[in-house]
């Protein structure tokens, strides 16, 4: 279980992020334009995210935050 | 207790240098400077220094521009060929507002020329040393033990300033000996290496960065002002020059290095003959004493100014501009290591002054 | 809860890269930042920028950086490396500067056997400038200055700078990676790891050549420029460690 962050200002709109994403639900947001003028990174579908951090990996420009969530030990 | 040694003139500037803090040295064979190196090789490690025979002269001033930025005191040698090599270093150098120390022991040029001892590097050195608008001081010793001296204080002139400097010496001033005393010139107030790239641990975790490049021009341009404003301060307070036997004289000789030596020989052989010369020597080729030469040319009696130099006029052309239009300038000179003889310039003074 | 697993590295400046989008110089900055940090040197670590795409690098890299001439990186890492020789102390350079001009450089500095570290970006083309050709392009590649494609008959086949440079004693480790997948990333990132290993242990000059894209240059999308270089770069880079001083029997300079 993850959750993707964008700093959506940085993204530069190159699309590797959308080629890596296992279960595909990284995209290029063609319905707007960020601050320097692309597309924007986004998901659809946050969470079917599994945290495997590619798409964070391959952004040239840092642009993505991952997160995973972590179960708690159990007590006892 | 300073003590008296003969010594050839690039090992004493090698000495000089060490005495005068220098820490590490970059640098490649060239005649006639090998004896610096040398010596550096021998020295250093036993003082503490680092020596390194870089591959070539282009990657040696590159190793004095990475060291400077470290906050090292070091310094590079060289003659012409390989001097014009270290051009883009230096550039790099005096922009980015680094100290180091740069020897050229010049010999005949241009291209590979030859090994003997000429003065053909002026304007390159005063003029031309890499591209851009940047300026550097120029040592210009007469002697082994001027040598000696202006060495104990180049590194304190380049920290001051952080800027290169250059000594220009000639391959007479590298190769003969004569007796020197290393004497320790009075301590000058020195600023802290605030900029020295030493590693974020030991400046405050603050990361500092070194480069000589602004793309921005409005940005390039305040940097070049601060580099006018520090080169006007240069000029200012570190000319260095000798008068020798200039009062009432009517011919004012102007001449440097080891040409100097053989001027000032003219000169009391001039006097034999009822001719009164005397000789404006620079020591600091930049900033060029101006004042000094445009001053005893505007005096009534002297009717003419000659510079004599190892080469077929360089100086000559800052000699004019100093004098500008007071008297009229004349030049003796010889190219190629061919040395100019008392005699011949004792003919051309006796024509110009009519005698 | 949830734990951030990936952020922007501490070892960056909080500030946009200038670089094309999609270009991988971005991922190789975020891999070197990365080991910096995780090596815990990255307080006593200089940097050395260089000429080419790579020119403003020294704004990127959250240490103490200074910028070189073109070809002359390892010459300055030289001096910066023998004032203070346990900081660390990297060259970040590309093709056009680190073996074109910068071929004497690389050479003796890997020959001294200098206790630096090599990041060398290899694209193929000169990127800054335009899309000149570079020492690295392939035959038949074509660039502004080949426009015809590469002729090898002309001026000669690319040559391949890790295979060179592991014929010298004082290399003691070379590796060809790549920025073209996450896998190779990954792979990446050990091998820098590695390099930096090498010089914090002493054991002589290290140098990573990373096969990279120059999409704006090639012309192609970010995308289309990681088929090319897997279907053209990769065939004659091929990838590997080619020399390794932590392998067992491996003997260093």
């Amino acid at each position: 279980m993850g959750k993707v962050i964008f700093a959506e200002d940085v993204c530069k709109g190159c699309g590797l992020c959308t080629t890596v994403c296992p279960v595909g639900i990284v995209v290029m947001d063609e319905t707007r334009l960020n601050a320097q003028g692309y597309h924007p990174a986004t998901v659809t579908d946050a969470e079917k995210c599994t945290g495997c951090g590619s798409c964070a990996l391959i952004c040239p420009d840092s642009v993505i935050t991952v997160q995973r969530l972590v179960k708690e030990a159990s007590r006892g | 207790m300073a003590k008296r040694i003969l010594m050839k003139g690039n090992e004493a500037i090698a000495e000089a240098a060490i005495q005068g803090g220098c820490q590490y040295f970059f640098g490649y064979p060239i005649t006639p400077q090998n004896e610096i190196p040398e010596y550096m090789s021998r020295e250093l490690p036993k003082r503490g220094g680092t020596f390194l025979q870089a591959e070539a002269e282009f990657a040696a001033i590159n190793m004095v521009y990475g060291a400077a930025a470290c906050g090292a005191r070091v310094m590079t040698s060289s003659s012409g060929p390989g001097i014009s090599l270290k051009a883009e270093g230096i550039s790099y150098l005096a922009c980015a507002q680094l100290p180091c120390v740069i020897v050229n022991i010049m010999r005949g040029g241009p291209g590979l020329g030859d090994i003997a001892p000429a003065q053909q590097d002026y304007l390159q050195a005063v003029k031309g040393i890499g591209h851009g608008d940047f300026k550097m001081p120029v040592l210009a010793p007469a002697s082994i033990q001027e040598a000696c001296d202006l060495m104990l204080e180049a590194f304190d002139l380049a920290d001051i300033y952080t800027n290169p400097v250059m000594l220009l010496g000639d391959g007479m001033i590298g190769q003969m000996m004569e007796p020197v005393e290393f004497k320790k010139p009075a301590p000058r107030p020195l600023p802290e290496k605030d900029w020295a790239l030493t590693g974020k641990a030991n400046h405050g975790g603050v990361r500092r960065m070194i480069t000589s490049a602004d793309i921005d021009p409005k940005v390039l341009e305040a940097r070049n002002l601060v580099l006018a404003a520090k080169y006007r301060e240069i000029e200012e307070k570190e000319i260095k020059f000798e008068e020798y036997k200039t009062e009432g004289a009517e011919l004012i000789f102007v001449a440097y290095g080891t040409m100097s030596r053989i001027v000032k020989n003219t000169i009391k052989m001039l006097e034999g003959m009822d001719i009164r010369a005397g000789l404006i020597r620079p020591i600091t080729l930049w900033p060029f004493p101006k004042e000094a030469i445009h001053a005893r040319a505007q005096e009534a009696q002297v009717k003419a100014v000659m510079a004599v130099e190892m080469s077929l006029g360089q100086m000559v052309e800052d000699v004019q501009i100093a004098t500008s239009g007071a008297k009229p300038v004349y030049f003796h000179g010889k190219a190629a290591g061919v040395i100019p003889q008392p005699r011949e310039i004792i003919a051309d003074v006796k024509k110009i002054l009519g005698k | 809860m949830y734990t951030t697993v990936y952020a922007k590295s501490e070892g960056l400046v909080d500030i946009k890269l200038h670089y094309c989008p999609g270009c991988p110089h971005g991922i190789i900055h975020k891999l070197v930042a990365e080991t910096l940090v995780e090596l815990e040197v990255l307080d006593r670590t200089v940097g050395v920028g260089s000429v080419g795409c790579s020119a403003f690098s020294y704004n990127y890299f959250n240490c103490d950086m200074i910028g070189a001439a073109h070809g002359r990186a390892p010459a300055v890492a030289t001096g910066c490396k023998r004032v203070n020789p346990k900081n660390v102390v990297f060259t970040y350079q590309g093709d056009g500067d680190l073996a074109s001009i910068g071929t004497g450089d690389i050479v003796h500095a890997a020959h001294r056997g200098e206790k630096i570290t090599v990041i060398f970006v290899n694209n193929a083309i000169y990127g800054m400038t335009g899309g000149q050709m570079a020492p690295t392009t392939l035959v038949g590649q074509k660039t502004t200055t080949s426009p015809y494609g590469r002729d090898e008959a002309h001026c000669g086949a690319p040559y391949r700078v890790s295979e060179m440079l592991a014929t010298i004693p004082g290399a003691a480790f070379v590796e060809r990676v790549s920025a073209l997948s996450v896998p190779g990333i990954r792979k990446a990132k050990k091998a820098i790891k590695k390099a930096f290993q090498t010089q914090i242990d002493g054991l002589g000059f290290s140098i990573v050549e990373i096969l990279s894209t120059c999409p704006t240059n090639w012309g192609m999308t970010p995308q289309e420029a990681i088929t090319w270089s897997k279907d053209n770069l990769l065939p004659y880079y091929p990838l590997g460690c080619f020399r390794d001083p932590y392998q067992e029997g491996e003997k260093n300079a």
